[in-house]
């Protein structure tokens, strides 16, 4: 295979495994939020994007209505927006292959292109994380809902334990230096003020509002909090992958 | 049923922010503060989702074992243990509370 000596996509299949697998906490978790086996799938297949997946399960298990749970999931796509833009001044893809790159710019995807210094290399490693994310995470998602189905009370399994460390987990890559993590605590506080006084999955929203305010006035670098959940090159460098204010 | 209409208009929703950028003029991206308010919408709904999923139980706040989870998840994302790992830590941490009687 003269594709594996390409390091794109070698680095693309890693992050594949790496992220993949984790989909099987997804689809346990969505089915004990009390979606059902395709609702699960439909997610993982359709709207493919592990934090906004995360959220929409988030929101409904916490009791809220589905408008919330789709604001919520769609407030935290608007990223994918921005990576879009990028891959497309990289790979500019064409005809029908730039709709199934829209499908599968994520995270991941797109810090295993922007890391690659060659065109070629960008647009391999693209493709290879893209496609292998979203074949295992598919896999794994179905995987976690048949396994998570047949667990009886979620709670004796500690599951809603589960989901906490899984948003702390998507968070945590974001967190770096202090602007982040002040804007995490302010939300946080605002989450905690809200609750008591609006209906479930609502303060998730006034916080969305919060941090655009802070994005909006403030004058960070431009890629704050745009880290993907897994870091591809975790192994070759640590720190900032961010280019501050010049962009990619 | 109801819940299949707002499930799947969030896939279609999300599906077209992802189009989106594919779409608008690069000069977009000259302007930083776009990039920088779906950063901060990013960690801010992130934040926001952990500490609901941790303190809320509807529309009143509880603290109740998920708070040991959220924080043997911190110590093992400070160990830079892996995804699943600190999914399966959160989990256990949860359940063994209960399982002593801290509800």
């Amino acid at each position: 295979m003269k594709l594996l000596a390409s390091p794109a996509v070698r680095v693309g299949l890693s992050i594949s495994i790496a992220t993949g697998l984790y989909g099987v906490s997804f689809g346990a978790l969505s089915v004990t939020s009390g979606l059902n086996f395709w609702q699960t799938m439909a997610l993982s297949l359709l709207l493919f994007s592990g934090g906004s997946q995360f959220a929409f399960i988030g929101v409904v298990a916490g009791g809220g209505s589905g408008v919330a749970a789709m604001s919520a999931a769609t407030l935290l796509g608007m990223r994918n927006g921005i990576y879009g833009m990028q891959l497309n001044a990289l790979l500019h893809p064409t005809g029908w292959r730039r709709y199934v790159a829209a499908q599968l710019t994520i995270d991941e995807s797109t810090a295993t292109s922007t890391g690659q210094a060659d065109p070629a290399e960008q647009r391999r490693g693209f493709w290879a994380a893209g496609i292998g994310i979203y074949v295992l995470w598919n896999l794994f998602t179905a995987v976690g809902a048949l396994a998570g189905g047949g667990l009886g009370d979620p709670k004796q399994w500690g599951l809603d334990g589960a989901a906490v460390a899984a948003f702390l987990a998507l968070l945590w890559p974001r967190l770096k230096g202090r602007e982040p993590v002040a804007i995490a605590v302010v939300c946080a506080l605002a989450t905690v003020i809200a609750v008591p006084f609006v209906p479930a999955g609502v303060p998730i929203l006034i916080a969305a509002v919060v941090a655009a305010l802070i994005g909006w006035f403030s004058h960070g670098r431009s890629d704050e909090g745009l880290e993907p959940d897994v870091d591809p090159y975790a192994e070759h460098h640590h720190g900032h992958h961010g280019t501050g204010q010049a962009g990619t | 049923m109801n819940l299949w209409i707002w499930l799947l208009l969030a896939c279609a929703l999300a599906y077209a922010w992802k189009l989106v950028g594919y779409f608008v003029p690069a000069r977009f991206l000259k302007d930083p503060r776009m990039s920088r308010v779906a950063g901060t919408m990013t960690i801010g709904l992130l934040a926001s989702l952990t500490i609901v999923n941790t303190v809320a139980s509807g529309q009143s706040l509880a603290a109740d074992a998920r708070l040991g989870a959220l924080a043997v998840a911190a110590i093992a994302l400070a160990l830079r243990a892996p995804f699943l790992l600190v999914v399966v830590a959160g989990a256990s941490t949860a359940a063994l509370l209960r399982l002593i009687g801290w509800n």
